[in-house]
């Protein structure tokens, strides 16, 4: 169970012309929290807007739609989106909450919902968690080093930025750069070596890129509420979904790089161990499948 | 410890989902009601209020399942009786004999003590006396009744909230000691406050940068700068609240996933 629990897994990707032009893959999450405000599933979303400065994203209280747009695509650096939940309930006193999550951040805010030792009247706000995947992420300033010292790019110009295919993309209006991924280890943060989750296994319906073709996602379909949604988006033509191929490009991909992050966060976990060096999950030894999300 | 809960519940373990009102009917039928003791000592009453604003569960609570045996304002008694648990709020001042001695007290009559709020289980903000002030400018030492005596469990917060109290009580009515477990290892986080997410986070490699710490900080001492959590210690007043949800300290991964029922 590499993938975590789901009810159903599937190609999809938004209709919406407009979505697909400014999202990363299948515009999966921007779809469904524009849908979920229209339907009042969501009063509000918290996504990763932008700031002042480029491609550096703010944690960002959404009301509309065309504030969920402005947030498409990836940006691959720190937003701390749990942080903005606060402001979301107490400040702009939303009660139905939506939130595009990266799977430790998911894993925040379900720990908050199991265990709210400070937090009151937050739980039960949080409407629908869009998990995406992630592999790793980078501090800004490693981000400034791949786009000008790597590929050699003004930040300004950078219309896109990806990872794919053992590759760092940047895309400028007239150019695609791209360096291999290796180039990228030593710039991620730390924290992320002991992650054992790809695919934001406790998120209400997850989705990424890997195991799609291009300008599709892979989408998972999680808890009795993102069923719900996901079934509505769907039903409503929000959405439109294909399967996702079985084979090497499609889930067999998928579960390979799930596993092995898996298999190297483990190592790590246990190394930390043995020299005693703090870390909230089981040693491998200690857990009945090693591979387990705890 | 966990022997004497389930003990003094008169139950074995037995999770059950939810607490659903027969349940608490018949619990409240067939045994002796606990008896619960307040104890009040420096703390701001902030944790009874939040206890009190989970109307729904509380007439229940106190007519039916519970006997309230002892506390100011609540039970018109002087002699402190036998308790089966005693509730202290507020952090104890070592000057204040009184309290010293109820605490003392406390701990010889009750078969359980837990620390409710942060105060009584981290010091909290009374962790910034240094006396000189009114009405007894000899009160300067204020610690977290762990300090003094042997703790349970704690309910750290500041205040907790009335959510993590109703699940707590539901907890303790099912016999769910998977839930009380981080109450019960909390009761030794006696030393808290907004430092710990650079010590014990940040330092050891562990912060991602997600952002509950500052959203869990009810002083909004914590920002988040360069995706790390910055802290502005004249606001913090050292509940652990921060460190306490983040996802990087503990992890209990059994409990989340069966509450989203994956
Ligand atoms: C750091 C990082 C690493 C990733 N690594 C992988 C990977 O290895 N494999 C893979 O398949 N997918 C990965 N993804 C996810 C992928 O890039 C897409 O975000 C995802 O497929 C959703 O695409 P979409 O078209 O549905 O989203 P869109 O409709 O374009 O919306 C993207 C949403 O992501 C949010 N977002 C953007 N940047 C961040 C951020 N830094 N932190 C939190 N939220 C953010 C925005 O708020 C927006 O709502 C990663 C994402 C991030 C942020
Ligand atoms: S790899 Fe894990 S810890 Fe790192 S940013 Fe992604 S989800 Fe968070
Ligand atoms: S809650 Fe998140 S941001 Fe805060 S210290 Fe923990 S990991 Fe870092
Ligand atoms: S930073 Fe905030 S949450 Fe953390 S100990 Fe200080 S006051 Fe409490």
């Amino acid at each position: 169970m590499v993938l975590g629990t789901y009810k159903q897994i599937t190609l999809g990707r938004s209709t919406d012309k407009q979505i697909q032009k400014i999202s990363q893959d299948g515009g999966i999450a921007t779809a469904l929290l524009c849908f979920a405000l229209d339907e009042k599933i969501i009063d509000g979303a918290v996504v990763a807007g932008p700031s002042d400065e480029m491609w550096k994203p703010m944690p960002t209280v959404a009301m509309t739609s065309d504030d969920i747009m402005a947030a498409a695509g990836t940006k691959y650096t720190l937003s701390p989106n749990n942080w903005m939940l606060k402001q979301a309930v107490r400040q702009y006193g939303l009660e139905k909450v939506g939130i595009v999550t990266i799977p430790c951040q998911t894993m925040g805010i379900r720990k908050m919902q199991s265990y709210p030792f400070g937090v009151r009247f937050m739980a039960d706000k949080i409407a629908l968690d869009i998990g995406i995947c992630c592999t790793e992420n980078f501090p800004f300033e490693s981000l400034r080093t791949f786009i000008s010292a790597k590929a050699g790019v003004d930040f300004d110009l950078v219309e896109k930025m990806d990872i794919g295919k053992g590759k760092f993309w940047v895309h400028t209006q007239d150019d695609v750069i791209s360096f291999p991924i290796k180039e990228t280890h030593g710039y991620e943060q730390n924290g992320c070596k002991v992650c054992l989750d790809l695919v934001s296994e406790l998120s209400d319906i997850s989705t990424g890129s890997i195991g799609a073709p291009d300008d599709w996602s892979a989408v998972q379909v999680r808890t009795d509420i993102g069923e719900t949604v996901f079934k509505k988006a769907v039903d409503a033509g929000a959405i439109e979904l294909k399967p996702i191929d079985e084979g090497k490009f499609g889930l067999e991909m998928l579960t390979r790089l799930a596993k092995s992050k898996k298999e190297k966060a483990m190592k790590v976990i246990d190394e930390r161990k043995a020299m005693g060096l703090p870390v909230p999950y089981k040693a491998s030894s200690e857990k009945e499948d090693p591979l387990a999300n705890v | 410890m966990i022997a004497r809960i389930k003990e003094f519940l008169g139950m074995e373990a037995q999770p059950k989902e939810v607490a659903s009102e027969q349940e608490v009917e018949k619990v409240a039928e067939e045994k002796a009601k606990p008896r619960i003791g307040y104890i009040h000592l420096s703390g701001c009453t902030g944790d009874v209020m939040s206890l009190s604003e989970n109307y729904d569960i509380l007439a229940p609570l106190l007519t039916e399942m519970v006997d309230i045996v002892y506390g100011q304002t609540l039970a018109d008694v002087w002699e402190m009786p036998e308790m089966d648990v005693a509730l202290v709020e507020g952090s104890v001042c070592l000057q204040d004999e009184h309290s010293v001695k109820e605490l003392m007290e406390a701990r010889e009559k009750a078969g359980l003590v837990v620390a409710l709020g942060s105060c009584a289980a981290t010091g909290c903000f009374t962790r910034y006396s240094r006396g000189g002030q009114q009405a007894n400018p000899n009160h300067e030492s204020f610690v977290p009744i762990a300090d003094l005596i042997k703790v349970d469990a704690a309910l750290p917060g500041c205040p907790p909230s009335p959510e993590i109290i109703a699940k707590t009580v539901v907890a303790v009515i099912n016999g769910d000691m998977d839930y009380l477990q981080p109450m019960i290892d909390l009761a030794g986080y006696t030393e808290a406050g907004g430092s710990d997410l650079q010590y014990k986070v940040v330092n050891q490699a562990l912060c991602i940068g997600c952002g509950t710490c500052a959203m869990a900080c009810q002083t909004r001492a914590l920002d988040m700068t360069s995706g790390r959590p910055e802290l502005n210690e004249d606001r913090c007043v050292k509940c652990g609240v921060c460190y306490i949800q983040c996802p990087r300290s503990w992890w209990p991964a059994d409990r989340i996933n069966k509450d989203l029922g994956l």
